[in-house]
């Protein structure tokens, strides 16, 4: 795995060649023993020329974008513009549905995930899903799953607390461990599928609109527990609440019909965006 | 896709085999493409069992077929000894019981259907129908066992003198009986029809959109006529395949028939005559059966069994299915 | 109100009586069936019965035990052969299956579903009795096998089908391969519904006589091993029922008893389990 060391670079976006300065300071060091804490300004994905086919439709056009590491990153646009595909083809699960073909590169720390083993793609790469989707297992046998199913048997007890704790149930659970995930709330569940997700380590975290089945209350909590990750986990997250990509996020993107229209900081693209296509999304013209 | 075919990428234990092969290759360590083909193989297999099987009745009728040719189904003797076989006997006897079977089934069976699914409050549909199911369970000695013991003594007792009495003008109804029979094995058919025809036709009818009901009952119609005049013609096709169902059930029910039916190949224009059906004759002789050619002549029996049941399921399924979907795209 | 319109009332009066009565003779038809059972099979059942062998003919006393044991060797075998054939076929189905292949399996299923049982019992002869020159527990149990596999492998394929792609996408992105996730989790998902598909199917064949006369034939005394002759429960109903001797029918009923005890027990059980899931997944 490539890493940035500890060279401070100043990333540009492809878009209008400004370079833009990297809007949050660096995160600062945290105790929780990862490898993925990298230094700032540093790159997770290096996206070119993707594209994706659904059999003969094209459905994203080329897009090209940087996705900064250790940062929360947010996909903005009307619905069917391309960003769950977008966000799919990250770790490869574009590749689940039928004649769906991918053109175009995709770097995760330099190397092509295209040509990885599509397993350890995922396995750096994890994903979490719309709609909170946690095994008919007990919340222990959830979250223990990426791990058995990579072999891991030692100390999965360790592995499973620190897990849940990184998702902020812990307390919450540590009494009930063997008791069926269904018993769990919706926001307790999609928190649950946060630690499951979290359990293998990933180095980047995919969320697709994960609180959009969710009530506003438990939306805060896991909007906050989204801030306090990305130290240690790069989050790429699909939304249709702008006010939530501007809560939470530091960069976002804005897609519209497969293409990318802008993408800069996040403040600066709410309060002065240079796209009027981006404009016009934000104040609620279209949606 | 580009870029796959760099060889220096550290993706795994075989980089240097191109994007595609590489991914097989890690599928197959994997277990993927095993267990696609494993089962892709268990799927062939049971193409390959049924295949099989109308080999076997084929080839193992060949003597039969031969010797007898189309006049196998037109004449009526059944003599073992000189190697004389025609079937005739036994299709009347098999189609005799069927139609009789269906013609009592039907109508109780549709009826049940309808009170089930359009005029019964819906925990009680579903407690009945629970039970109906259990009574498609029942194995078809048991039938047999009742149609012995109960159907016949009533037949012979009960039934028979009145429909002589009543009816005896009337050739279907002449003669003495011993309480086995056609007559009897149509009864005992009956009751084991019943349950499949309730069955299906109730899931048929309650899948009839709910709009169809309630546009007919917005316009005054009586609870029996929104039923009668628009749910069942809605789904006449899917009812019209419960009835083949039957049908083919009815065909090819051996047990219970078997043991009430008379076992006499002899075509009788009396219902209360004993007779005897294709599934009946091969239980009956398949064991005692000497020589080929009268062996070759009960598998060929089987063979027509396998035929018109086949057809008579195909065409079933074809209807109900089209019914279905009727129901699903909501117009008529 | 006049008179069209108190005859459409009287009309659907009367219908609704009709097809009332319809279903509850329907009904009332399993009452009596298992009333009468009980009865006549009551009087002879005793653990006696359920241990002996059959009396020689004529003489009371004797039971079933070698039917009944039969029956279970039969259902092993049939269970064995039909079981992971319906299974694997009806995962290829669900996660696997190519259109038009997975067409042709289907349909061929249903077409094996159709065939009447005395025809697999003229099958299961041609391809094991008559190799083997005799009637054997093996030829039985391929007979009763190749009835189990339609009806598992349409279970199997149903309760699949019926869990939710999200799990199988969770997994999938957790890093587990296509027949990690099938064992792992779907499966396990759909394993209440599999197994009682798999008991409904025994269930059935359990009852089946036709399939048995010319593959097991019956036997009189204990068969040995796998490949002699052996008895089974409705073979034995079946003998014993057209026979000549009162004390035969009455073993009849009672054999009877035991074989639709255990067919219905089955069924009301499974059914009982299978409704209460559907009803808690809503």
């Amino acid at each position: 795995m490539a890493s940035a060391g500890s060279v401070r670079r100043i990333e540009t976006t492809q878009m209008n060649g400004n370079p833009e300065i990297q809007l949050n300071p660096p995160p600062a060091a945290s105790n929780v023993p990862t490898s993925h804490a990298t230094a700032a300004d540093s790159l997770r994905f290096q996206i070119s020329a993707l594209k994706v086919f659904y059999g003969p439709k094209e459905v994203l056009h080329g897009i090209n974008l940087d996705i900064s590491a250790n940062i929360v990153t947010a996909l903005i646009g009307p619905s069917g513009c391309g960003k769950s595909t977008f966000l799919r083809s990250l770790n490869r699960m574009t590749e689940t549905v039928r004649h769906a073909r991918l053109e175009g590169q995709i770097l995760l720390d330099g190397d092509d995930i295209t040509g990885m083993d599509v397993v350890r793609v995922r396995r750096r790469v994890g994903m979490v899903f719309q709609r909170p989707n946690p095994f008919p297992k007990s919340i222990f046998d959830n979250v223990a799953y990426g791990l058995r199913i990579n072999g891991v048997k030692q100390n999965l007890a360790d592995a499973v607390e620190h897990s849940l704790r990184r998702a902020a149930l812990w307390d919450e659970v540590k009494d009930q461990l063997h008791k069926s995930a269904y018993a769990l709330s919706g926001g307790q569940q999609q928190r649950l599928c946060i630690a499951r997700a979290l359990a293998v380590d990933p180095e980047v975290l995919l969320l697709d609109e994960p609180c959009s089945a969710l009530d506003p209350v438990t939306t805060a909590k896991i909007e906050e527990l989204l801030v306090q990750l990305k130290s240690t986990c790069t989050m790429v997250i699909v939304t249709h609440n702008m006010q939530q990509a501007a809560r939470v996020s530091d960069r976002t993107a804005f897609l519209l019909d497969g293409n990318l229209i802008e993408y800069q900081a996040t403040g600066k693209l709410f309060t002065n965006p240079a796209d009027p296509r981006t404009e016009a999304y934000i104040t609620g013209r279209f949606g | 896709m580009s870029a796959s075919s760099n060889p220096t990428l550290p993706g795994g234990p075989f980089p240097a085999l191109p994007g595609r092969v590489r991914h097989f290759v890690e599928r197959f360590r994997r277990g993927d493409e095993i267990a696609h083909v494993v089962t892709l193989i268990f799927a062939a297999g049971v193409i390959l069992i049924t295949g099989l099987l109308v080999y076997v009745l084929w080839v193992n009728s060949s003597a039969s077929r031969h010797a007898f040719g189309w006049k196998f189904f037109t004449t009526s003797a059944w003599d073992p000894v000189f190697e004389h076989f025609g079937a005739l006997p036994f299709l009347y006897g098999t189609v005799v019981t069927s139609i009789v079977a269906l013609v009592l089934a039907v109508p109780l069976g549709v009826g049940a259907a309808i009170f089930l699914a359009e005029l019964a409050p819906p925990r009680v549909s579903d407690a009945l129908a629970f039970v109906i199911d259990l009574l498609a369970a029942v194995p078809s000695v048991i039938y047999g066992v009742l149609g012995i013991f109960v159907v016949v003594p009533f037949v012979r007792d009960i039934l028979a003198p009145f429909l002589e009495s009543t009816l005896g003008f009337l050739p279907i109804f002449k003669g003495p009986s011993y309480g086995i029979g056609l007559l009897t094995a149509s009864l005992v058919l009956t009751i084991m029809i019943v349950p499949f025809i309730i069955s299906v036709s109730r899931e048929v009818l309650m899948a009839v959109p709910p709009d169809q009901r309630e546009a007919a009952l917005a316009l005054g119609a009586t609870r029996w006529e929104s039923t009668i005049r628009v749910v069942v013609p809605f789904a006449r096709g899917g009812i019209t395949g419960s009835i083949f169902l039957a049908m083919a059930r009815a065909l090819g029910e051996t047990m219970a028939v078997t043991m009430v039916v008379g076992n006499d190949p002899k075509i009788a224009s009396s219902l209360l005559a004993p007779g005897y059906t294709i599934a009946a004759v091969i239980a009956n002789e398949f064991t005692e059966a000497t020589g080929t050619l009268y062996l070759h002549a009960l598998i060929e029996l089987g063979l027509v069994l396998f035929l018109v049941t086949f057809i008579l399921n195909g065409l079933a399924r074809l209807l109900i299915v089209s019914t279905e979907q009727r129901g699903g795209a909501g117009n008529a | 109100m006049n008179l069209r319109m108190f005859w459409r009332k009287a009309v659907n009066v009367i219908m609704l009586s009709l097809t009332g009565a319809s279903t509850v003779l329907t009904v009332a038809v399993l009452f009596f069936i298992l009333g009468y059972l009980v009865y006549n099979g009551g009087k002879d059942l005793s653990w006696h019965f359920l241990t002996r062998l059959p009396a020689p003919v004529g003489e009371t006393g004797g039971g079933v035990a070698n039917a009944i044991v039969g029956s279970g060797k039969l259902l092993l075998i049939a269970m064995l052969f039909g079981v992971p054939i319906g299974l694997l076929v009806g995962i290829y189905l669900a996660e696997f299956g190519g259109k038009t292949f997975s067409f042709v399996v289907r349909y061929t299923t249903d077409l094996l579903n159709g065939v009447p049982s005395i025809v697999i019992g003229i099958f299961a002869y041609s391809l094991v009795v008559v190799p083997m020159r005799h009637f054997s527990t093996l030829a039985g149990g391929f007979a009763l096998g190749v009835m189990t596999i339609p009806i598992t492998l349409r279970s199997t394929e149903q309760f699949l089908r019926a869990v939710p792609n999200s799990l199988r996408e969770a997994a999938l992105a957790l890093g587990a391969g296509k027949w990690k996730t099938i064992v792992t989790v779907v499966v396990p998902a759909a394993a209440s519904g599999i197994i009682t598909g798999i008991m409904l199917a025994l269930a059935r064949v359990a009852g089946e006589t036709a399939p048995l006369l010319f593959t097991a034939f019956g036997n009189q005394f204990w068969s040995s091993g796998w490949n002699q002759p052996v008895s089974a429960l409705p073979l034995v109903i079946y003998n014993y029922a057209i026979g000549p001797y009162q004390t035969w029918h009455e073993q009849a009923w009672a054999a009877g008893l035991v074989l639709l005890g255990l067919v219905l027990v089955v069924n009301i059980a499974t059914r009982l389990v299978l409704s209460r899931k559907t009803s808690a997944a809503r």
